[in-house]
């Protein structure tokens, strides 16, 4: 079976400043980051789609004691966004040290952001962003 | 399925050692042999547990040459089990479904890891290797990181504030590290306060330096067997009462993680098997990597309903002697954290609780026990039964 929706497409999609996830034909539910069944009911009769880029804090940390390769402190935060799936990321233009429990539950914006690649990983990658968003 | 007994149990100490892999491994395995009145030459296979010995040591497929350490036969196939941090159950638990099956009717199982010899960065990242790569690690998520997003969703899901939440929270690395002073094996054998939890530094937000267990080094091995060779040994015999285990995706799938769906299966599964319920269980060793977890665990067990969890230890209803024992070794937050030992570790103490060989920490009368162990970011749970 074809996969649909590859790491490489979505990432080159990142690049282009596109959200692509995965719309089902079955149940309507959206996958978002991408994978092979639909995230709902496994359903493999997938479109892709864009991901409007709005969602909702649902959760976060500050990470002060870093993987080899990153430089802490940086939030890292879990949203769910509008269509429903929910999607790791950065919290970003934000100072780590004024994160705290009043950002769960505030609208975010999703962007996205190069990771510099090391031994393990295949060179550089984007991953997803969030941005509080105006009020 | 046959009856399988666990005839043996060992461990080495955990905490920072000079020795390899295979040399923690050969102690506890051999050790175990021993107290089992069985022979190397009797064990008919080796379930092996190593989760980091490729960035430990730069040693891959380790599992033959521990088979070399031990002087088990050419016959006795030597295998690989990699479950994250619950490496070591679910190695015991497929030896136990072998015996059961009738394949095998002696199996020595456990597991070892040198963590330690990797220091802090490279450790932190290797056991992150551990999210999803491609979506989840590479936003520098680490491991205190999820189980400090789990105690963040935990506080505004049951509206306790963080503070009180965190409070509660210390209470649990007090009572762990009382019962490790008690435990000659722990790495760390000294008690704390709740101050000593709050004033350290801050890993990820709310989790702090005594939230977290360690990098340990250690290892850990037992002799499972068909029930039929505990009855002709001197010791208490310990049965397999129970088992489950249970597999979750990535943290984007999981959504809420204030619930382990994994482990509310996982134990599902062995309390139906057991023909027990929460109510039967006089002894738990679960699986505290963080302060927030074992609060997550207790719920899961059903021990408690959801949101109630989070100020047992503060009423002591998790200590020695109080409505069940929880981590009376210490936990991996006071005996230590060599993930891929770990589950061997707490099947050890289990083992031992039910023989009454605890000494100072003997949980009194406990005639049933349970072991949990979590791998990754909830993605595998494991859980044995065991009963005397």
């Amino acid at each position: 079976m074809d996969y649909k929706l590859t790491y490489d497409q979505y990432q080159q999609g990142l690049e282009q400043g596109k959200l692509l996830g995965l719309k089902c034909n079955g149940c309507d539910a959206v996958t978002f980051p991408p994978k092979s069944l639909c995230r709902e009911c496994n359903g493999s009769d997938l479109n892709i789609t864009e991901i409007e880029g709005h969602g909702t804090l649902r959760t976060f940390t500050v990470v002060r004691v870093p993987p080899m390769g990153f430089t802490a402190p940086y939030v890292v935060a879990m949203a769910e966004i509008d269509e429903g799936a929910w999607v790791m990321g950065n919290l970003v233009d934000i100072n780590p040290d004024d994160a705290d429990m009043s950002l769960i539950g505030k609208k975010v914006r999703l962007g996205n952001q190069i990771v510099k690649g090391d031994n393990y990983s295949g060179g550089d990658s984007r991953v997803v962003t969030f941005s509080l968003a105006a009020d | 399925m046959r009856q399988v007994a666990i005839l043996s149990v060992a461990m080495t100490k955990f905490g920072v050692s000079e020795k390899t892999n295979l040399e923690m491994f050969a102690e506890a395995g051999l050790e175990a042999i021993a107290q089992s009145n069985l022979e190397p030459k009797d064990m008919e296979a080796l379930y092996f547990g190593n989760c980091l010995g490729d960035f430990e040591e730069g040693q891959m497929h380790m599992a033959p040459f521990a088979h070399a350490e031990l002087g088990l036969p050419i016959s006795a196939p030597a295998t690989r089990f990699e479950s994250a941090c619950a490496t070591a159950t679910v190695a015991i638990r497929h030896a136990a479904l072998l015996v059961g099956a009738g394949i095998y009717d002696v199996v020595l199982a456990g597991g070892t890891e040198r963590a330690c010899a990797m220091g802090t960065p490279l450790a932190t990242k290797t056991f992150a290797m551990g999210h999803h790569a491609q979506y989840e690690s590479r936003p520098g998520l680490t491991f205190p990181g999820v189980f400090a997003m789990a105690a963040h969703m935990y506080s505004d899901k049951y509206g306790i504030p963080l503070k009180e939440l965190k409070l509660n929270m210390a209470e649990v690395a007090v009572k762990n590290h009382y019962h490790g002073s008690m435990n000659p094996k722990a790495h760390f054998q000294k008690e704390i306060d709740v101050n000593t939890v709050l004033d350290g530094m801050m890993v990820a937000d709310p989790l702090q330096l005594f939230d977290c267990c360690p990098f340990s080094d250690g290892a850990a091995a037992v002799v499972v067997a068909e029930a039929g060779r505990a009855k002709d040994f001197s010791k208490k015999p310990v049965y397999i009462a129970g088992m489950g285990q249970a597999s979750c995706g990535p943290l984007y799938l999981q959504k809420d993680i204030t619930r382990v769906r994994s482990r509310e299966e996982s134990v599902a599964q062995a309390y139906r098997e057991a023909g027990l319920g929460p109510d039967d269980i006089d002894v738990v060793e679960l699986h505290d990597c963080f302060t927030i977890a074992e609060i997550l665990a207790l719920e899961s067990f059903g021990f408690y309903e959801f949101g109630k969890a989070y100020d047992a230890a503060t009423k002591r209803e998790t200590y020695l002697g109080g409505k069940v024992a929880v981590n009376p070794s210490g936990g991996l937050k006071a005996k230590g954290h060599p993930i891929g030992a770990t589950g061997a570790a707490q099947v050890t103490e289990i083992v031992e609780q039910l023989r009454e060989e605890s000494g100072p920490r003997q949980v009194e009368g406990a005639r049933v026990g349970l072991v949990d162990t979590l791998g990754g970011d909830f993605g595998t749970i494991c859980n044995i039964i065991l009963r005397s």
